[in-house]
């Protein structure tokens, strides 16, 4: 059995362990709160740009001449999966979630015959999808030097896959992200960016009306895709933001609670111990007393 | 009569008010929106976005850039990708 001292070099130990997983705990859940707000007031710009999408997609029949953002190449060989990660740590399975749904979708893809490659956000999961796929990582998008990825971020990185696009690199690209649901789940999610998705015309009911464009539709349209494909970007990265904090609150959550239950454990073992040697003492007192 | 002007970035819902006119800076001019104005889209270019709170009275000013306008029934949506006010 240890000795007592040790045992109290554990119990120490285990207890600044619960206080810095505690501390964690509450900055997530104080950031969780605001991730969540930021969430939501991005909410009505992508919602007003899907309507505005959906009618003039409604307006205009997917041709040859259409943007290549809306048409395709007209190939669907290489596949970009974007995978979007954390920038920390200490947050449960959230980061190993995306990347297993990614590295999924890439086997499948593969099986497929298709080429895949990787363009990553975010530092987690990078060592992972290296060490499956070494040779296909096209590029990566740091976010290590902001608190908080926002707009901007997202539009470097729509900016760098719509270069990658235009070269030719890709086809088709899927988005992978955690999608927030409550603190307790976030589920990985697939989401197809490029080519866009035609957005459900019935977001366009209601608009019946004769609209005048200025310029015309395909300008319109033109000018349109960059900018969906940033706000869904944006979303995807806001998304991920709620569900970091509120994996990293869960996790730290239980972290918490465990280090309570072993620091009880410890501390009735200690007791034990102690009151075994005090009782041990006492015996030899009363002997030793007995004996003259 | 007024018109129900929204204006609306990435990161938040700027504006949200009913108000007399609204001139918008489009690709392809300057135009005014009012009340009752008919079913329209334009693209913005980055410009000044004046806002006349009453008829006659001194425009509130804000700088936009780049994004979309569209005029519907419910009025008249901005929707800018960075905003200065």
């Amino acid at each position: 059995m240890a000795s007592l001292k040790e045992l109290k070099g554990r119990i120490n130990s285990v207890k600044s362990t619960q206080k810095i997983t505690k501390a964690k705990q509450m900055v997530a859940a104080a950031k969780l709160r605001k991730a969540q707000a930021n969430a939501e007031a991005a909410r009505p710009y992508a919602g007003r740009l899907a309507a505005v999408m959906a009618s003039i997609a409604s307006k205009i029949t997917v041709s040859e001449n259409s943007p290549k953002l809306l048409a395709g190449t007209g190939k669907d060989q290489v596949h970009l999966l974007v995978v979007a990660n954390s920038d920390k740590g200490l947050c449960g399975a959230l980061n190993s979630n995306i990347v297993k749904a990614s590295l999924v979708a890439a086997r499948e893809l593969e099986a497929q015959g298709k080429t895949v490659l990787f363009y990553l956000v975010g530092r987690k999961g990078r060592a992972v999808i290296r060490r499956a796929y070494p040779k296909a990582i096209l590029d990566q998008f740091d976010t290590t030097h902001v608190r908080e990825p926002g707009y901007s971020e997202a539009e470097q990185i729509a900016d760098a896959l719509l270069a990658l696009y235009e070269a030719g690199k890709f086809d088709v690209a899927h988005l992978f992200y955690a999608r927030f649901q409550s603190a307790l789940a976030q589920v990985p999610t697939q989401q197809q960016i490029i080519p866009v998705p035609a957005p459900k015309a019935e977001l366009a009911a209601g608009g019946d009306a004769a609209v005048e464009y200025e310029p015309d539709e395909e300008e319109i349209l033109a000018a349109l895709l960059p900018r969906y494909l940033k706000t869904q970007l944006f979303g995807a990265l806001l998304e991920n933001m709620a569900s970091e904090q509120g994996a990293s609150m869960t996790a730290m959550d239980n972290a918490t609670r465990n280090a309570g239950d072993l620091i009880n454990k410890l501390t009735i073992q200690y007791n034990r111990s102690r009151q075994a040697a005090i009782t041990t003492e006492l015996i030899e007192i009363i002997a030793g007393a007995e004996a003259l | 009569m007024a018109l129900h002007f929204e204006l609306v970035t990435p990161a938040r819902l700027v504006r949200s008010e009913d108000v007399h006119m609204v001139v918008v800076p489009g690709t392809e001019g300057e135009f005014g929106v009012l009340e009752g104005h008919a079913p329209f889209m334009s693209t913005v270019r980055d410009g000044t976005l004046r806002i006349y709170k009453t008829e006659g009275g001194a425009p509130e000013e804000i700088e936009v850039q780049g994004g979309f306008a569209e005029v519907g029934a419910n009025g008249l949506t901005v929707l800018a990708e960075h905003v200065e006010s």
